[in-house]
């Protein structure tokens, strides 16, 4: 009886959910020679995989009482698909407003994998593709893009990441707007998992089989909350604490990708154990790491105690799936987490300690809002530092921020719903130009060479 | 067997547990097993049932429940029990 009444609280008070259950679709099967029969047949395949995703969703969420919050879908990157049929931006635009369409069709909020892998080169139709998105973003709701620049097997595709700077620039312009929310949708990474079913990120790589299910979890309010109780107690019990919680929130991860992956004849992929925060008052990381002990998210520590605490997590949910993947740890995107807004208005968090906190944590860069007068080369070398981290650490790390057109440091935008609103934070001045302006890549590092 | 969880939680008041009773019989529901609780005034049930043999789907029977809650004056949820055993339970 105690559990069932703490499993309730969890999902009343503490903000315990299913973050997203993302259904992964190969689209290699679709790719023709001509753009309208390869929309079509997209078209065709999403929502014959798809279909039932959303009604399925709603059905296990009420059966076990758990919101489920988002359902989405991943496809084979876009520039992999319409290698053989476009011969322009226009045809990618095409394809993307498919993808957009059916989402909308299918009740999903989110599409993952308008997306290109030029870890160590560009083929035309990639770059096509790369160029495509500004218009790709600006004229679709739900499709979400990514691309990846470099690995630690690959190295660092510069061309790529000077490209990449001013294409983010660009859907900024294109989506002025609306806070350039078109960045938002946009994340350019390093090491990129086939199988992440968080968005932006997402994409359904080409080791996958034709359909998967997979599920990201939350929680980062229940963690909180358990937290409050050992609050002053040694590590030990602090470690144990966040393992324990880390399994009962991805054992409810697991029973739901399992039913899910039942009912709708889908193979199950991985869990993704991620604390993910959202704007709501209570479900935020910076609160978390608060709760460790520090003033401010920011503060000196704060690195220490966010490689703790993502570490915790994966340990303990780990016991609690057989399979796990995706990002797995701690999310820290600045405009989706109250505790982080707070901490940048007060001035405890700047992008270079966030930059320091993705050494250690699941991703990178994420939700910032800049200004809007930052240079395209200056994106790129944010852009190509944090992909240096992910290289040499053998870590995803991705760089998701939005120059917002139009606005300086000390005002805010507002994105709506989950994505939250953010405060524009100042960034180094000084210029990598000249960097930026190299052409080629920069290699794998050492210890890449394993064989 | 199909056994799924009820909860009443809210202000104690004549009769709750008789008309929860009632609405299960009346859906073929049958009660396994039922623990109680005042605390502070405060009215804590839980139920385990089995739905193998009810004459309703799930749907609802969760929005029945829940409806009856609001009449009653209580919160009344109904979940199936794997979520607990998956969660508490390894």
């Amino acid at each position: 009886m105690k559990e069932v009444f703490e499993t309730n609280a969890m999902v009343e008070k503490e903000n315990l959910d299913v973050r997203t259950i993302t259904m992964g679709i190969s689209l290699l099967d679709c790719a023709g020679s001509d753009v309208d029969t390869t929309c079509s047949k997209i078209r065709e395949k999403i929502i014959r995989h798809a279909g039932r995703l959303a009604r399925t969703a709603e059905d296990i969420s009420r059966e076990f009482g758990v919101p489920i919050v988002n359902k989405r879908v991943s496809v084979t990157p876009a520039a992999l698909v319409g290698a053989s049929c476009c011969r322009s931006t226009d045809d990618y635009v095409k394809i993307a407003m498919t993808l957009d369409r059916t989402a909308s069709e299918i009740g999903v909020n989110f599409l993952g994998g308008f997306s290109a892998i030029v870890s160590k080169g560009m083929t035309e139709s990639d770059r096509m593709m790369m160029k495509s998105i500004p218009e790709a973003l600006a004229c679709t709701g739900t499709v979400c893009s990514s691309v990846n620049v470099g690995s630690t097997r690959t190295g660092i595709n510069m061309d790529a990441v000077r490209m990449m700077g001013r294409i983010v620039k660009e859907t900024a312009e294109r989506t002025r707007d609306n806070g350039s929310l078109g960045c938002a949708k946009l994340v350019v990474l390093c090491n990129a998992p086939d199988d992440n079913p968080f968005m932006a990120g997402a994409f359904h790589g080409v080791t996958e089989a034709d359909a998967v299910i997979s599920v990201g979890v939350s929680g980062p309010g229940v963690v909180k909350y358990a937290l409050e109780k050992v609050r002053g107690k040694s590590f030990e019990v602090l470690c144990e604490t966040i393992k324990k919680t880390a399994f009962k929130i991805t054992r409810v991860g697991q029973a739901v990708a399992q039913e899910a992956s039942r009912r709708l004849g889908v193979p199950f992929g991985i869990i993704d154990l991620s604390l993910a925060p959202t704007p709501a008052i209570g479900d935020s990381v910076a609160g978390i790491l608060q709760e460790i002990g520090l003033e401010k998210a920011g503060a000196p520590g704060t690195t220490a105690a966010l490689a703790l605490l993502n570490d915790q997590v994966k340990k303990g949910g780990v016991m609690a799936s057989s399979y796990v993947g995706g990002l797995s740890g701690a999310f820290i995107p600045v405009s989706e987490d109250q505790g982080m807004i707070e901490a940048v208005e007060c001035g405890a968090l700047s992008i270079e300690k966030l930059e320091a906190m993705t050494c250690v944590c699941s991703v990178g860069l994420d939700m910032i809002a800049i200004p809007g007068d930052t240079p395209a080369s200056t994106i790129s070398g944010i852009i190509a530092d944090e992909a240096a981290i992910g290289m040499v650490n053998q870590k995803t790390t991705a760089v998701r921020i939005i120059p917002v057109i139009g606005k300086g440091v000390g005002e805010s935008v507002e994105f709506g719903g989950l994505l939250g609103h953010a405060p524009i934070m100042p960034v180094n001045r000084f210029s990598c130009e000249d960097f930026i302006r190299r052409e080629g890549r920069i290699p794998a590092p050492i210890h890449s060479f394993k064989n | 067997m199909d056994r799924t969880i009820i909860t009443v939680v809210g202000k104690d008041t004549v009769g709750i547990i008789a008309r929860v009773c009632t609405y299960l019989a009346d859906r073929k529901i049958n009660i396994l097993d039922i623990t109680q609780t005042i605390v502070q005034g405060f009215f804590n049930m839980m139920m385990i049932v089995d739905t193998s043999e009810m004459d309703t789907d799930f749907t609802s029977l969760s929005e029945g429940l829940g409806k009856l809650g609001e009449e009653i004056g209580v919160q009344i949820k109904c979940q199936k029990e794997e979520i607990f055993d998956m969660m508490h339970r390894i």
